[in-house]
């Protein structure tokens, strides 16, 4: 199985804070990768070495087997659509189409043109005076039409209210259902990522605080709750995510291989909104030694 | 990418080209009229022994259209630097563009390749259009204002007002992708380009070439006069006034005798006694002062008016360079 981005001990400074440390991943081909976090977690950091507009302060980051905008070929593997979607307000429609025909090797025009008619936006529009969802749609039909094998989108909903959200996921998924191709986007809420990812990355706090296939999560995290327990009296193979406790009751989220056997337990399935909300709580009252042997999902 | 790059400029390119269409033809209308000035008054004017006139009713022909040229082509540089430079990659960081334009299948440097290298040129063909324009229109009027030394004449004639543009674009175009504020960039230019341009002009321009020296008598028609500068000092004042050498820059005429010595204040008070007013008798003084001192000249022939020319516009094409070559090693660096 390759890996469409494979990083190792990635980290990137800015003066002396850390925009992202510690991150180790392998996500592999042919996913939908929901990267979620708060804001400031650093996705938008991730998402930018990925394509190369960041260089890493230190570890490494390879995308599709390259190193991100290292040539011509590199760029054009990836499509990017930025965190408020720049366009050249002064440019038409038409002309955002040219300049993806200039400069893309692989600019399918037809496609291009298809999808903007589609959207039902006039080619002689300029930019700057698109709505934040045209602008969106735009943004998105130029990372198309180059025909990247993977497609970067840093928060391409947030400026979208929930039709033309829903509207975009559905282009978006087309598009994957009908090239194939590898997708990472981001979003401070999973909700909005849920219906359409098959693969999760959390961020929090500048560290990979979860990673995996999302069916794979699902199956190895579970919620028990029974009578007032320990939680160091659970076994070694499970662990401990997040714990509550009233006076008779516990409450735990844990995460094993293994199956639950002790009848004292009452097992329910976990939600993927719990389990990143888990998490989240977990990567903000850390336990020690806890952490590191979580980050890391290969 | 050269596309791309036409597909943005394409504006400001046909603007520009208009403008200048219209400077082009006020020139030549008023260019024509002015020639035919020149050749009914000052061509013939040595017939009607009425030189200075001719000439001064001549060089205050189309005085306006004189200031607005000369004006012109000092502006033009700035311009370019603050209006095309400057804006031409921060505009790209304050729209947050440089993150559509720099995940296209092109890489950043050869995307400055191309920006860079159009705006350069196009800089320096609208300066040296301008310029060509411009010495054509004044030709006539240079000559019987003689000095194209002149330290306003010799920026906005002949061929350095290319290297100003090229520089000028270059500079805004750095302190863009250092800044990457818009406003910041083009006050940079702005203040830069200005000094630069000031600092050529006074401590590299006079050193270039090695100044000639040439003795010339003292006559009558010497502009010599004596200054007593304090009750007992006298010496004599140095004036560059009168010195006939055609067309060359005169840094200094100085009064020298044989051994490179000065007049000193004794003599002085000799040969030329003083009254209240100067020399009770300047012709018996210039005649002594002739008998002994000499006027040594320090001077560029105007024969190195187009090596100089050349030479500058080499100084600033290099710093366009080194300006470019900066750029290059900047772009590769991440940015947010």
């Amino acid at each position: 199985m390759t890996a469409v981005i494979e990083t190792n001990d990635l980290g990137k400074q800015y003066g002396r804070k850390w925009a992202l440390r510690d991150c180790t991943l392998s996500i592999p081909e042919g996913k939908v990768i929901g990267l979620v976090g708060p804001n400031g977690a650093g996705k938008t950091t991730l998402l930018s070495l990925a394509v190369g507009l960041l260089t890493p302060t230190r570890g490494s980051i390879t995308v599709l087997a390259g190193r991100p905008g290292d040539g011509p070929a590199q760029l054009e593997k990836v499509g990017f659509v930025a965190q408020d979607t720049p366009a050249y307000a002064g440019l038409s429609v038409g002309k955002h189409l040219l300049m993806g025909a200039y400069l893309n090797a692989n600019w399918d025009q037809q496609l291009a043109k298809r999808r903007i008619d589609q959207l039902g936006l006039d080619l002689r529009q300029k930019a700057g005076s698109l709505s934040g969802g045209q602008r969106a749609q735009l943004a998105l039909t130029m990372a198309i039409a180059k025909q990247p094998e993977l497609l970067l989108l840093d928060e391409p909903l947030a400026s979208l209210d929930p039709l033309a959200r829903r509207e975009f996921l559905q282009g978006l998924m087309e598009i994957v259902a009908s090239h194939g191709i590898s997708v990472m986007l981001s979003s401070h809420l999973i909700a909005d990522l849920e219906r359409v990812c098959d693969y999760l990355v959390l961020l929090v706090a500048s560290h990979i605080q979860l990673a995996g296939e999302i069916t794979e999560l699902l199956a190895t995290h579970h919620r028990l709750s029974g009578s007032r327990r320990d939680p160091r009296s659970l076994p070694s193979s499970h662990e401990v995510i997040e714990e509550s406790h009233t006076d008779k009751q516990s409450t735990f989220l844990v995460r094993t291989d293994q199956p639950i056997l002790d009848p004292a337990w009452t097992v329910r399935p976990v939600t993927l909104d719990e389990l990143v909300l888990a998490y989240m709580g977990q990567a903000h009252n850390p336990r020690p030694g806890r952490r590191s042997a979580l980050g890391v999902v290969s | 990418m050269i596309r791309f790059a036409w597909l943005q400029f394409r504006m400001q390119a046909a603007l520009t080209a208009a403008a200048l269409t219209i400077v082009a033809v006020v020139l030549a209308l008023t260019g024509l009229e002015l020639a035919h000035l020149y050749d009914t008054t000052v061509a013939i004017c040595a017939a009607h022994h009425d030189c200075s006139a001719a000439t001064t009713n001549f060089t205050a022909a189309d005085g306006p259209l004189q200031v607005f040229s000369d004006f012109l082509l000092l502006a033009v540089p700035l311009l370019i630097g603050m209006f095309w430079g400057a804006p031409l990659v921060s505009r790209e960081f304050e729209a947050g563009t440089f993150r559509l334009a720099w995940t296209q299948g092109v890489t950043r440097s050869r995307w400055l390749a191309v920006k860079l290298g159009l705006g350069a040129v196009a800089s320096a063909a609208i300066a040296g259009l301008l310029s060509l324009m411009v010495s054509w229109w004044s030709s006539q009027l240079d000559q019987v204002n003689a000095n194209p030394f002149d330290s306003l004449r010799f920026g906005v004639r002949g061929v350095v007002p290319i290297g100003y543009a090229a520089f000028a674009f270059a500079l805004g175009l750095t302190a863009g992708l250092i800044f990457r504020r818009m406003l910041p960039a083009m006050l940079a230019a702005l203040v830069g380009f200005v000094a630069v341009r000031e600092a050529v002009t006074a401590w590299v321009r006079p050193y270039l070439f090695t100044p000639l020296h040439q003795s010339l008598p003292i006559t009558t028609a010497t502009p010599v006069s004596i200054d007593q500068t304090s009750p007992g000092i006298i010496k004599a004042f140095e004036s560059t006034r009168g010195i006939s050498l055609p067309d060359a820059w005169v840094y200094s005429a100085k009064i020298v005798d044989q051994a490179g010595h000065t007049p000193t204040t004794s003599f002085l008070s000799r040969a030329c006694p003083l009254g209240n007013y100067g020399p009770l008798n300047p012709r018996d003084c210039t005649a002594r002062l002739a008998a002994k001192f000499h006027q040594l000249v320090t001077y560029q022939p105007g024969s190195r008016y187009w090596p100089m020319q050349w030479c500058e516009l080499a100084i600033f094409l290099s710093l366009s360079i080194v300006l470019g070559g900066f750029c290059f090693w900047w772009i590769r660096r991440p940015v947010t």
